[in-house]
């Protein structure tokens, strides 16, 4: 029994890091950048989900569609002011301004509204169910349901619609697609929008199954997500699902052998071993590119 | 040719810090010619900093006690003058302001500071100077005994030191709650709490207890769920969790969704309003904390400190810092009438010798290592609110 919960724990915490990996990957597949920044959209998407629960009296629904919607915005902002003009510079400058902004956005908020902690509302009510004497609440499935639901629109969007195939296109050879007619800028700001509407959503279910918020909350779900990104194959979109399962339940088997102190660590060390033996990640093709 | 001027310029300038600094000296020193009719006691808190809100609290209850007692006529007839002074949280200005307190001021005593390592950083100056110094709140054993086991003279305490939270918790969980099996899940990045864990281990053990569980999680940590399931597969029929209040707020939330009903206990660390917010209330049911005061404590002392507090404070009821900063003064103010001089030696000694003095966060009494040995308060947790459960003396 103590099994199966530990499973459900480690799906739960895994299916948050997939959602905050599916950016990752996405701005990764098309415009090769390690948007360092991402996890502190996740940071601001759980603020806004906070204000707009306690401040607006919303529920939870309207409250991560609300989170979801600024984030997105948010996300083509930080693109066109910060990564639009360096789309051509080197890619260490890229990542180092990606730093710049993670940090501007942690420090932002903290100069905003202090570095204290909030403790998210109880929005769900709180009933625990038995599934073979293991205890799932109702929040653990909802957040399971949501982020499956999520992942299945995502993946409809990029396979079955018309701005998901230019994103392929993108991903595949820039050049060859605006040969082809396809509005580059415009597909790389949908994809900084629904990445960062991901995290976002990410922030607000991780504020509801976690209940403390800080400004510095992104910064370890974000390196979390982006060893997920590369366990499964930066780049490849069901690659991070799988990816942040699989960091997800390792972490909580760690724990769950007494090792709890060892778990960062662990994930850490899983993401090292990936880049040795496979830098393509567990999706990947062999190819020459590496993180 | 500019590595020479610049030399020069250090020298010059240094030589100048010099001449000033005597000057300054010199100056207090002759306005530092005190009357005879007042006790000069130097305040040294953290009043800004990452951790003023200890400091100041502690010095809003030393200031209470002052007032009242040099409303009382004094001590001895000698009214208490402070000479305040803030350490911006930091050890250094800590050091600063012991020697502006010991060599400008010529105190009689210092009160603070409000963490232990802030009072650490002070205490050659006052061995040195033959200061007392007396921590409202410092309550790392070695702030009054040194790495080698020596005592530090002039140095002592208010506050009960870390382990004995330990010891108390397991004493209750044993005694009055009947526990048999307990586990426990401690901060491991904090010295605090691994202090605290030990001595539960050690007395709980002891009592014929067995601990079928030990867990650490480090500070920042947010999923707490893997370890407590782990740990509710043993069973336990109690859980220590020393540790702070983040922390702690969504490990006691998380084991009750996981199921774990048992009671759960912790330190003066819990004592948050941020602990309910995190918790939740219903989480927090059936929860235990030892703390060196209960506001809600029906006995005399507290209730007209409680009172005279509330008054002055528009309506706040005092917290554990208030409570320590009121008791520092008034331990002092004891043993200065008991040494019947104002002399810091005799002091000393006087305070050294303390027995069964009643104040406000318990019964004092002294030992060898400078530390008091007294009540401790067992608080329970009910609908968010902390209930005074009973009094456990060591």
């Amino acid at each position: 029994m103590e099994w199966v919960q530990q499973l459900i724990n480690g799906i739960s915490l895994g299916s948050i890091y997939a959602l905050i990996a599916l950016g990752y990957t996405m701005v990764y597949g098309i415009i090769k950048l390690i948007n360092f920044a991402h996890g502190d959209v996740f940071m601001v998407g759980s603020f806004i989900g906070f204000y707009a629960i306690t401040g607006f009296g919303l529920g939870f629904v309207p409250a991560l569609l609300l989170s979801m919607a600024a984030c997105a915005v948010f996300g083509v902002l930080i693109e066109r002011i910060a990564y639009k003009r360096l789309r051509n510079a080197t890619r260490i400058a890229a990542l180092i301004t990606a730093i710049g902004v993670s940090l501007l956005i942690e420090y932002g908020v903290i100069y905003v509204r202090g570095a204290q902690p909030e403790a998210y509302p109880n929005v769900f009510p709180n009933a625990t169910f038995d599934l073979f004497g293991a205890k799932i609440s109702s929040q653990s499935l909802f957040i399971l349901l949501i982020s499956v639901g999520l992942m299945i629109i995502l993946q409809f969007i990029v396979h079955r619609t018309k701005i998901g195939k230019a994103m392929r296109a993108v991903s595949h050879d820039i050049d060859a697609a605006r040969l082809m007619g396809i509005n580059v800028d415009r597909t790389i700001s949908a994809t900084f929008a629904i990445g960062s509407a991901l995290a976002g959503a990410a922030g607000v279910i991780f504020g509801i199954y976690y209940t403390k918020i800080e400004p510095l909350m992104g910064i370890i779900p974000g390196l979390k997500a982006f060893i997920a990104a590369v366990l499964g194959g930066i780049g490849i979109i069901p690659g991070a699902m799988v990816g942040g399962l699989v960091l997800g339940v390792a972490e909580t088997v760690v724990s769950a052998l007494g090792f709890s102190l060892w778990r960062d660590a662990a994930a850490f060390i899983i993401l090292i071993l990936i880049l040795i033996f496979k830098p393509s990640g567990i999706f990947g093709k062999n190819s020459r590119e590496k993180v | 040719m500019i590595k020479g001027k610049f030399t020069k310029f250090l020298l010059a300038s240094t030589l100048f810090t010099g001449i000033l600094a005597g000057c300054s000296a010199g100056g207090s020193s002759t306005s530092g010619g005190s009357s005879e009719d007042v006790i000069k006691i130097g305040v040294n808190f953290e009043l800004s900093g990452p951790v003023a809100s200890y400091g100041q609290s502690n010095a809003k209850g030393v200031e209470l006690a002052v007032e009242e007692i040099n409303e009382a006529g004094g001590i001895d007839g000698k009214k208490i003058e402070l000479v305040k002074v803030d350490n911006k949280s930091e050890a250094s200005e800590a050091t600063n302001a012991a020697i502006k307190l010991t060599s400008q001021d010529k105190v009689t005593a210092i009160i603070g500071a409000s963490t232990s390592g802030n009072t650490v950083a002070q205490a050659q100056i006052a061995n040195d100077t033959k200061t007392v110094l007396l921590t409202p709140s410092g309550t790392s054993p070695n702030v009054t005994v040194n790495e080698d086991g020596s005592v530090n003279e002039f140095v002592f305490r208010t506050s009960f030191i870390d382990p004995f939270q330990g010891t108390v918790a397991a004493n209750f969980a044993a005694g009055e709650l009947k526990a048999k099996n307990a586990a426990i899940f401690a901060d491991n990045a904090s010295d605090y709490a691994k202090g605290l864990a030990a001595s539960f281990k050690e007395t709980f053990e002891a009592a014929g207890g067995k601990i079928v569980a030990e867990e650490s999680y480090v500070a920042k940590d947010t999923d707490f769920r893997s370890t407590l399931t782990r740990i509710k597969s043993e069973n336990p029929d109690f859980i220590f969790i020393p540790g702070y209040y983040e922390e702690v707020g969504l490990i006691v939330k998380q084991a009750r969704e996981m199921g774990i009903t048992v009671p759960l206990m912790g330190g003066d660390g819990w004592d948050s309003p941020k602990l309910v917010e995190l918790a939740g209330a219903e989480a927090l049911n059936n929860t235990f904390i030892t703390n060196h005061y209960s506001a809600e404590d029906p006995d005399e002392t507290i209730q007209n400190f409680v009172k005279t507090f509330k008054e002055k404070n528009d309506g706040a009821a005092p917290d554990a810092f208030n409570g320590l900063g009121y008791d520092s003064v008034y331990l002092l103010k004891d043993a200065i009438e008991r040494a019947g001089s104002t002399d810091s030696t005799k002091i000393k000694d006087a305070l050294a010798d303390t027995k069964n003095l009643r104040l406000v966060t318990g019964e004092v009494t002294i030992d060898e290592n400078h530390h008091p040995i007294k009540t401790t308060t067992v608080l329970e947790y009910k609908d968010g609110k902390t209930v005074f459960k009973t009094k456990v003396n060591p």
